[in-house]
């Protein structure tokens, strides 16, 4: 081992450590919106990040948790919306046709493959 | 020079047994695309027993034989841009004498995995995969102090030997 194999591996680790660092302080780019949409209509976007619950013109309820969104309560007989699961990926959405409400998620993460090979 | 054909021949053969042990090792590290590298260790003792010219071709023809016995075209496009990267960066290294065979085995680790997440952020078509890049660094100059102290161990009992 030279002295300059050192300095190689010292700089090497030294890059590694940045980059995980600015991974690290970046604020997470990540999470999404839920859209929702009344009708066609935009009705509001709510961050997927911070937990709440939106009330949609007392005939829905969503909420939002653990940067994910689920339809907890709708005024409709059928309830479909409310037995479908939490969304968190771009490009998911729940519709609540009798209410004509649409919630689907925008830039989030991006949908997850189910398998790669190389 | 007559030698050179079988020379090379042999280290091809050694290469591919390598590649193939490789696969055999049943370690997975946790995170895709990281591997010992073992076939690594003809290059670079090609490297410094002949020149960067054959060690290139040497890496080459590993490549394209073991992606099609192994496994499929798309690795042979990830590994042909690690392993041409990385033997670029230890001729250069190699040619500035300032660092052993440790030094160069690393810097060609490094460079290997940045050359793969380089066609692998192509390929995907987005810079997230840039989160990787410490872990592939830091993977790379393991292996790659891994397969420098063999090929040292290896080349110190070589000296004797020219090859063709």
């Amino acid at each position: 081992m030279k002295k300059n194999d050192w300095i190689l591996i010292a700089a090497v680790l030294v890059v590694a450590g940045i980059f995980f660092g600015m991974h690290l302080l970046t604020p997470g780019v990540k999470g999404g919106v839920a859209e929702v949409t009344i009708d066609g209509v935009l009705y509001g976007t709510y961050a997927l990040d911070e937990n709440q619950t939106v009330t949609i013109r007392d005939t829905n309820r969503l909420e939002i948790g653990e940067g994910k969104a689920k339809m907890v309560w709708a005024d409709c007989p059928d309830q479909i919306c409310v037995n479908q699961k939490a969304i968190s990926k771009e490009g998911e959405s729940i519709i609540c046709l009798p209410n004509k409400i649409v919630v689907s998620i925008v830039g989030g993460d991006k949908k997850t493959m189910d398998a790669v090979t190389y | 020079m007559k030698n050179k054909v079988a020379y090379f021949g042999v280290f091809t053969a050694f290469a591919l047994i390598l590649s193939y042990v490789e696969m055999l090792i049943p370690i997975q590290f946790g995170i895709p695309g990281i591997k010992l590298g073992l076939a690594n260790l003809m290059i670079v003792i090609m490297l410094y027993k002949r020149n960067a010219k054959e060690a290139m071709m040497l890496s080459v023809v590993r490549i394209v034989l073991a992606g099609f016995m192994f496994s499929n075209l798309f690795s042979i496009i990830y590994s042909l841009a690690g392993g041409t990267l990385s033997l670029i960066v230890m001729a250069l290294l190699k040619k500035r004498e300032s660092f052993s065979v440790m030094g160069v085995s690393i810097a060609g680790g490094v460079s290997h995995n940045i050359g793969q997440l380089l066609v692998a952020m192509a390929v995907v078509e987005t810079y997230r995969v840039g989160y990787y890049f410490p872990v592939l660094l830091i993977a790379g100059v393991l292996t790659g102090a891994l397969i420098g102290v063999v090929s040292n161990e290896v080349l110190k009992r070589l000296r004797g030997v020219d090859l063709g």
